[in-house]
């Protein structure tokens, strides 16, 4: 039996202290309210930052209101504080794996996980510096903090204060989703929220659900030592993905030793003796595992309740988030919304984009549609899986010939070199033509490689040029230039090639 | 004894095929008329071996292997076994629905190990079934009942049911936990499975169904090779071993212009690639030592593989390019393409046969070898034992390439065009009958 003690505390140190006072200071007295905002700002997470400095920058009156945390999931509970853990985590599975580099593998690699946990907090606290509330004030913005309620359709209150506005953008953004599972509660359990507090590495770690949060986490803590139980409902990970690119992370999860369980659900969480003990079901096997701690990462719920959005006459769903319109515009015309709670692909830049479409569309009058963003994602597991664009079954759902340039990594000299060969880049482009539908990367550095794709999604450039751009030698980056050159030579027809025969052989 | 890679070409798969055929002669339970899975101690029944078994009869009549009234003896007794067994979906049963669990004991045809009701080899039972109907045409007692009995257990299989009211066919069921939610997306052994089931007279799937399924396929160009995208090769061969598919093509390879007898030899193609550029780095793998399907492998627990610390999958679905991939190849994958691409597939067998002859006993093909964790290059890693799987197969494709014999015998059957034409195919020996077909 171990002796983790699963209870979290934030720990108080200089980086705590540094970020608190950047993203939400104790002393901090909000300002006395305009009569009247041309744009009030609802969460100052990616989306209501991003919002403000374009409306402070337009020369607009903006108030923004935060209930807890400037920077919101991303900087605080989400992308920094993972991504710096992973590296961190990524190391240690260097190190282990020194041989396959031809380098020695050190001698008792022992980690120090408060160590990773302290560089977590100083980097995400000198982060913190860029959305401090400071900064924003400086800009312009009159910076709130306070639990908001909709008063009427144009009126909103900040605890006791009240709010004038003409527009208003709702960017609450979600907050975990916990599942519905006997015992879970009493048990105790971690997530996205609180798990960056952690000091002392749990031993025995279940993460529960395969989405990308969940195997972000679930590797990197394996990677730090943890025994990992990663339990998945559906048949594979990452169930958006292709399933090519599911299956090479289930055998990257396989080699680094991870338990996988897919298929598989918790029925019941029970601590008995001071152990805690989960029991799974897959098809007709149950089977019980001891662990020190539980992870539940399966989902996102979107943060709607208590701000009376009926006064506004703001239509939502407790599980949909607020509903939109292709201008991002609530069923209030003066009300939008941006970010997580209104979207489905919930990403720091799809957030900030969505809010710009906001300003742009409050503001000025804008038609710019949610539609027309071109959003790539990426899971920082190791090898990364990013993707871009349309799915292959999304295409031939709507009917779409689509065809796929696969190049795997084994396939490009750089990845050769650092030992990086595992994963492809699959670029879709409509059958018949050079026009790029989409692409999905899995490689060691795939969330890097998957810009140069969006960007030539975004420029309307196909295959045939991307086959003219010399990239530097040698780069991963190659893989996706080889993609576009198997293209041009499948163009190649015979016709053509008869021809320069002829014209040879004069 | 002559070495084998020495023989002319005819000689050489005259041999090795009448060896494939040897394995269902010398596993199969007289009784029942059942065929054990692999040929090691204990091993239960798979149903989709005893549809090789019954796809093997009419060959080895034809080649003089077997006399007619013995063949038809062997498949009147597993047809009556499958008529009378229990179909009450117990889990002691022997199937449900007309279908069948995909592992049953060999003596008193219940179901073991817990497995599933499987709808993929249920197919491949009764395309070896309806095979059976196909030849066995004589006006006498045995062989006109053998034929209704056909009739009947295909008749009597619910392709309906295994829908589940989703969009396409579940893979499997258990008495225990219901359908099984397994991802079965893109393609596949599958067509031949979708074919029986949109073919059925009294139950049959809706075209839609085929699709839906077909929806899923990724069409790709990898190593310069255009094709729809499966990484094991058995996923290649596993419907051409009963469906002549030359020619015919279904809405998605009319769009690309393109059959699924040329994509089967297009991952020829790509197998030979991948291999010859070894991305994991493992002994013997070159474009004439290739093979990455599904079938037994090494694991670290085994007393003769000499690892050091790589990662061994044993019985596992090996595939190109993504893997997984230990080293472990399959020489029955490798001759089950023969149809595809003979000259490639005899210039490799020869090569593998002379460096590896290890990987042959009595002519009979291993189910897969592995040099890298070998006692050295030359003595690899070889599985134990035969499987049925790799010998049926192996069997008939040897048949299909030599003569046609097994095409040419279900291209006749109506079950089949039928399904096929519903399925959307077209063109070839669809439009009037089978070209070499005998009835």
């Amino acid at each position: 039996m171990s002796s983790f003690d699963a209870s979290i505390t934030t720990p108080k140190d200089d980086y705590e202290d540094k970020r608190l006072a950047d993203v939400h200071p104790q002393a901090w007295v909000n300002p006395e309210p305009a009569d009247r905002y041309a744009l009030i700002i609802v969460g100052a997470g990616s989306a209501g930052v991003a919002a403000a400095e374009l409306a402070i920058a337009m020369g607009v009156k903006v108030a923004m209101i935060e209930r807890h945390l400037i920077g919101g999931t991303c900087l605080n509970t989400g992308c920094v504080p993972s991504k710096a853990l992973i590296r961190t985590s990524r190391l240690y599975a260097e190190m282990r794996d020194a041989a396959r580099y031809g380098a020695k593998v050190p001698d008792n690699i022992q980690v120090d996980f408060a160590a990773a946990m302290e560089r977590v907090r100083r980097i995400r606290s000198h982060l913190s510096g860029r959305s401090s509330v400071r900064r924003l004030a400086a800009l312009g913005v009159d910076m709130f903090f306070g639990n908001v309620r909709f008063a009427g359709p144009d009126t909103l209150m900040v605890n006791e204060q009240k709010l004038r506005f003409a527009k208003a953008m709702i960017a609450t953004g979600t907050r975990p989703h916990v599942p519905t599972i006997p015992g879970l509660r009493e048990a105790g359990f971690l997530t996205n929220a609180n798990i960056f507090n952690l000091t002392e590495l749990p031993p025995r770690l279940l993460v529960i659900g395969g989405g990308p949060v969940g195997c972000e986490l679930a590797q990197a803590f394996r990677h730090l030592g943890a025994q990992v139980t990663i339990v998945q409902d559906k048949p594979l990970f990452l169930e958006k993905e292709e399933r090519d690119a599911a299956q090479i992370l289930s055998d990257a999860f396989a080699r680094d030793g991870l338990e996988v369980r897919l298929n598989t659900q918790v029925t019941a969480v029970r601590v008995e003796n001071g152990r805690k003990l989960v029991d799974l079901v897959s098809a007709d096997y149950h089977s019980t595992i001891e662990v020190d701690a539980i992870l539940t990462g399966v989902g996102r719920a979107p943060n709607v309740q208590g701000l009376d959005l009926e006064a506004a006459g703001v239509d939502y769903d407790a599980d949909n988030g607020i509903g939109v319109d292709d201008f991002l515009c609530t069923s209030n015309p003066r009300i939008y919304a941006a970010g997580d709670v209104c979207l489905e692909e919930q990403y720091t830049d799809t957030a900030a984009a969505s809010a710009r479409i906001v300003v742009h569309n409050a503001l000025m009058r804008g038609r710019k549609r949610l539609s027309k963003l071109v959003i790539p994602w990426c899971t920082y597991t190791d090898p990364e899986i990013s993707h871009v664009g349309m799915y292959v079954r999304e295409a031939n759902r709507k009917g779409i010939p689509v065809k796929t340039f696969t190049v795997p990594m084994h396939q490009i000299d750089r990845a050769v070199t650092d030992s990086e060969e595992i994963g492809f880049v699959k670029i879709h482009i409509r059958d018949g033509t050079d026009t790029i539908l989409g692409a999905t990367i899995v490689a060691r550095h795939a969330g890097e490689m998957i810009n140069e794709i969006t960007l030539a999604m975004v420029a309307g450039i196909g295959l045939r040029t991307l086959a003219k751009v010399i990239h530097a030698y040698p780069t991963q980056a190659e893989a996706i230039r080889e993609a576009a050159k198997a293209y041009v030579r499948t163009r190649i027809t015979q016709r053509l090639r008869a021809r320069l025969q002829r014209w040879l052989a004069r | 004894m002559t070495q084998l890679s020495t023989l002319p070409d005819e000689a050489l798969l005259d041999r090795l095929q009448c060896a494939a055929f040897g394995y269902f002669v010398q596993n199969m339970n007289p009784r029942n008329g059942l065929v054990a899975d692999t040929s090691r101690d204990n091993s239960p029944v798979s149903i989709a071996v005893v549809g090789f078994a019954l796809s093997s009869y009419p060959i080895a009549v034809e080649r003089g292997w077997m006399e007619r009234a013995d063949a038809v003896q062997r498949s009147l007794a597993v047809l009556r076994f499958f008529r009378d067994s229990d179909q009450s979906g117990s889990p002691t049963a022997t199937g449900y629905k007309g279908f069948y669990y995909h592992f049953l004991d060999i003596h008193t045809g219940a179901r073991v190990w817990q497995s599933e009701l499987s709808m993929i080899d249920t197919a491949l039972l009764m395309a070896g079934v309806l095979t059976a109907s196909m030849y066995f045409t004589a006006d006498t007692p045995d062989e006109t009942e053998l034929r209704e009995l056909a009739d009947f257990l295909y008749r009597r299989i619910d392709w309906c049911w295994a829908q589940d009211d989703g969009d396409t066919i579940k893979q499997g069921w258990k008495p225990e936990s219901g359908f099984l939610h397994y991802g079965w997306e893109g393609y596949s052994e599958a067509i031949v499975l979708y074919v029986l089931a949109l073919g059925s007279p009294t139950h049959p799937i809706k075209g839609d169904c085929y699709t839906a399924w077909t929806a899923t396929y990724q069409w790709e160009n990898l190593y310069d090779n255009d094709y729809l995208y499966a990484g094991p090769l058995f996923v290649h061969q596993f419907s051409h071993a009963w469906i002549d598919l030359r020619g015919i093509r279904d809405s998605f390879m009319r769009e690309k212009d393109f059959d699924y007898f040329e994509n089967s030899r297009s991952a020829v193609s790509i197998q030979r690639r991948y291999t010859q550029l070894n991305p994991h780095e493992f002994a013997g793998y070159d474009e004439n030592c290739w093979g990455l399907s599904a079938g037994d492998g090494p694991t670290d627990e085994q007393p003769d593989v000499f690892n050091e610390e790589r990662r061994l999958f044993g019985y596992a679905a090996r595939g190109v390019p993504y893997g997984p991939d230990d080293g472990t190849l399959s020489p029955s994958a490798v001759l089950a393409s023969l149809p595809f691409a003979p000259e490639r597939v005899l210039e490799a067998m020869r090569n593998m046969l002379t460096r590896y002859p290890q990987m042959l006993t009595d002519d009979r093909l291993a189910s897969s070898f592995n040099p890298t964790v070998g006692a050295s290059v030359e003595q690899p890693w070889v599985s134990a034992g035969h499987y049925g799987l790799d010998q049926g197969i192996v069997l008939m494709m040897i048949e299909n390439h030599r003569s046609q014999f097994i095409w040419q015998l279900t291209s006749a059957c109506r079950h089949i065009s039928d399904g096929l034409r519903r399925a959307g195919f077209e063109g070839g020996w669809l439009r009037q009958g089978h070209p070499g077909g005998a009835h």
